[in-house]
């Protein structure tokens, strides 16, 4: 494909036409732009964390080590031991922002994030019953996470459901079932025995501690399969969010779709609570802060998940870093940063 | 390009609105849909477009069944203004427009010169290629409703049928948009549908009316013949007198006054 550039339309913003046989595309120039900075930042903060810790490294020393140069200790402690974190970060920030990019679109609410509607604790719900009755390993608890994201999901939308499901009813019906299933959570803690008791405590605070590489394939491979139903759903959920009319009109299959969708977006939350636990306000605020910067008509998914990617990534950097030697969850820096923003995004909610 | 109702029965929930409704659009004209409040006359158009499906019959585009087949072709075919839709924030007019695209586009083909040409057509036929980059939130009305028309127009479909589009308009852009659809009609052939409230201007801008009331078609036809003042009695309650609508020379309806 190559740029046209006898462009007739103006549409108010510029845009990058690229054409070929058969093949065409527009790009606006903007979300591109902020999209490719937030990835440069991300790996930015992603080489500063790769040098971080007992063994200090500077960032030429972790490129070097990256490119397989550099002593066998700066590999071992870079590969092997810090990068699978970094690489867990970019991915689950990456799901998180777009799971909430979807869900802020279906309900056209910057409210009706996954973490706020009980989706996340939901999913983790899933997580404790599988490990209370059935045992440990990845897929296990990736599948608790999905069954409690999905029953969650499915309870939430039939108590919600009137006529259609309206956005603001669905956040509100979210939030109650959310703090039911946070105190069943607790309850679940409660009758563990003393060590799964204190993991899972551990775990609720959403934390990258101690992941490694068995954990970063089996999440890649799902995010990909994930985010290549998106791709194939191309502009599809931004047609919905004109209303189910209009979408219907231009030929999606409105019921069908939004189910994917659905299904899609408690996929991503499921796979980012069953690897690291629930990481709450990256799903509501990446979508967000990535519309203010690209002022994309709507809620637009790739700056979504470049700005999730950047802001766990750097959550992870700072929860490290700023009591070092000791290392907070990630979760705890994301919900002392994001809840202020909650608060200034209910307050500014209230006044309309 | 055919698009008839055969013996449908269509409703919301439990509650049915037509029973056995069967209607053939005339291709090629545009015809208005009339009715008091609450005889159906939205619910059919919603049929028409299958927006809803109808409990039993079927809804027949160019012969098939409207339901079974592939939702983008329907769209390519068949272009609808439904009655409320939403802007997304901060989408600019041509943005807007060139959603009207989907149904012709593909996944590595997202902006093709066709798509393009199609673009500038549309907002050039509804006179709003000087809005082209403004906000849709920062338009008017009336400038709005002629932009989501476009978006429709730009779907570039054979038949198009609007959900109520003079509602919200002042008279002078109510006029504008119908004496537009009367254009794209004798000018690209396109078969026009349109859900009207004003008797005038339906009798007025529309070659074929269908009257609707209580769910039932009671009549249909060239408005000169239909639109008559026992019609006008029997279907809306209104006793009326018609006349000879010096512009047009359509028929006119002057309601009779009680107030003598």
């Amino acid at each position: 494909m190559t740029p046209d550039r006898t462009e007739r339309v103006d549409f108010g913003r510029r845009v990058l036409v690229l054409r070929g046989p058969g093949v065409s595309a527009r790009i606006s120039l903007k979300p591109l732009l902020v999209t490719v900075v937030l990835m440069l930042l991300a790996l930015a903060v992603g080489v500063l964390a790769l040098g971080t810790g007992e063994f200090t490294l500077s960032p030429a020393q972790v490129i070097e080590a990256l490119a397989g140069e550099g002593t066998r200790a700066a590999r071992l402690v870079v590969v092997e031991w810090r990068l699978p974190r970094v690489l867990l970060a970019l991915m689950i920030g990456a799901a998180l922002g777009l799971s909430g990019a979807i869900f802020q679109a279906l309900t056209r609410n910057p409210l009706g994030s996954p973490d706020i509607i009980g989706f996340n604790t939901g999913a983790y719900t899933g997580v404790l019953v599988a490990t209370v009755f059935v045992g440990n390993g990845y897929y296990l608890l990736a599948g608790g996470a999905l069954a409690g994201g999905l029953a969650t999901a499915v309870v939430v939308y039939l108590l919600a459901f009137k006529r259609g499901v309206q956005g603001f009813r669905l956040i509100i019906v979210g939030i109650a079932i959310g703090a039911m299933l946070a105190s069943a959570n607790q309850w679940f803690i409660i009758r563990m025995n003393v060590q799964a008791a204190y993991s899972a405590a551990l775990w609720e605070q959403g934390s990258l501690n101690g992941l490694g590489w068995a954990q970063v394939t089996p999440a890649a491979v799902i995010l990909a399969v994930l985010a290549g139903v998106l791709l194939a759903y191309g502009p599809r959920l931004a047609l919905l969010e004109m209303g189910e009319d209009a979408a219907a009109a231009l030929g999606v299959r409105v019921e069908r779709v939004r189910l994917v969708y659905l299904i899609v977006g408690v996929a991503l939350i499921a796979v980012a609570t069953a690897t690291a636990g629930p990481i709450s306000f990256v799903a509501l605020a990446a979508p967000q802060l990535a519309q203010r910067l690209t002022r994309t008509p709507g809620i637009a998914l790739v700056p979504s998940a470049a700005m999730g990617a950047f802001l766990l990534m750097l959550s992870d950097w700072l929860a490290q870093r700023a009591f070092a030697p000791t290392q907070l969850p990630v979760g705890v820096v994301t919900v002392s940063v994001g809840g202020v923003y909650f608060v200034w995004l209910l307050v500014r909610q209230a006044r309309r | 390009m055919s698009l008839a109702a055969r013996d449908i029965t269509i409703g919301y929930d439990k509650k049915t609105i037509s029973e056995h409704l069967s209607l053939e659009i005339p291709a090629g004209r545009f015809t208005a849909i009339i009715g008091p409040n609450a005889c159906g006359k939205s619910t059919l158009l919603r049929a028409l477009s299958r927006l809803i499906k109808p409990v039993t019959g079927e809804v027949l585009l160019d012969g098939k069944d409207i339901h079974g087949r592939p939702a983008k072709e329907v769209a390519r075919r068949l272009g609808l203004l439904p009655q409320s839709s939403i802007a997304p924030d901060g989408i600019s007019v041509a943005e807007l427009v060139a959603r009207g695209r989907f149904p012709h586009q593909k996944l590595i083909r997202q902006w093709s010169a066709a798509d393009e040409a199609a673009v500038v057509g549309a907002m050039a036929a509804t006179g709003v290629t000087e809005l082209s980059g403004e906000l849709v939130d920062t338009l008017s009305g009336g400038q709005r409703q002629r932009v989501w028309v476009a978006m429709v127009l730009a779907q570039q479909t054979p038949i198009v049928l609007l959900d109520e589009p003079t509602t919200f308009l002042d008279i002078a852009h109510q006029i504008e948009l119908l004496e537009l659809c009367v254009r794209l009609n004798r000018d690209q052939d396109t078969t026009m549908v349109a859900v009207l409230h004003d008797l005038n201007q339906a009798a007025r801008y529309a070659d074929h009316l269908v009257v609707m009331k209580s769910g039932e078609i009671v009549a249909q036809g060239d408005p000169r013949e239909v639109m008559t003042a026992d019609l006008v009695e029997r279907v809306f309650g209104l006793g009326c007198r018609i006349i000879d609508d010096p512009e047009t020379h359509t028929p006119m309806v002057i309601p009779r006054s009680s107030l003598g």
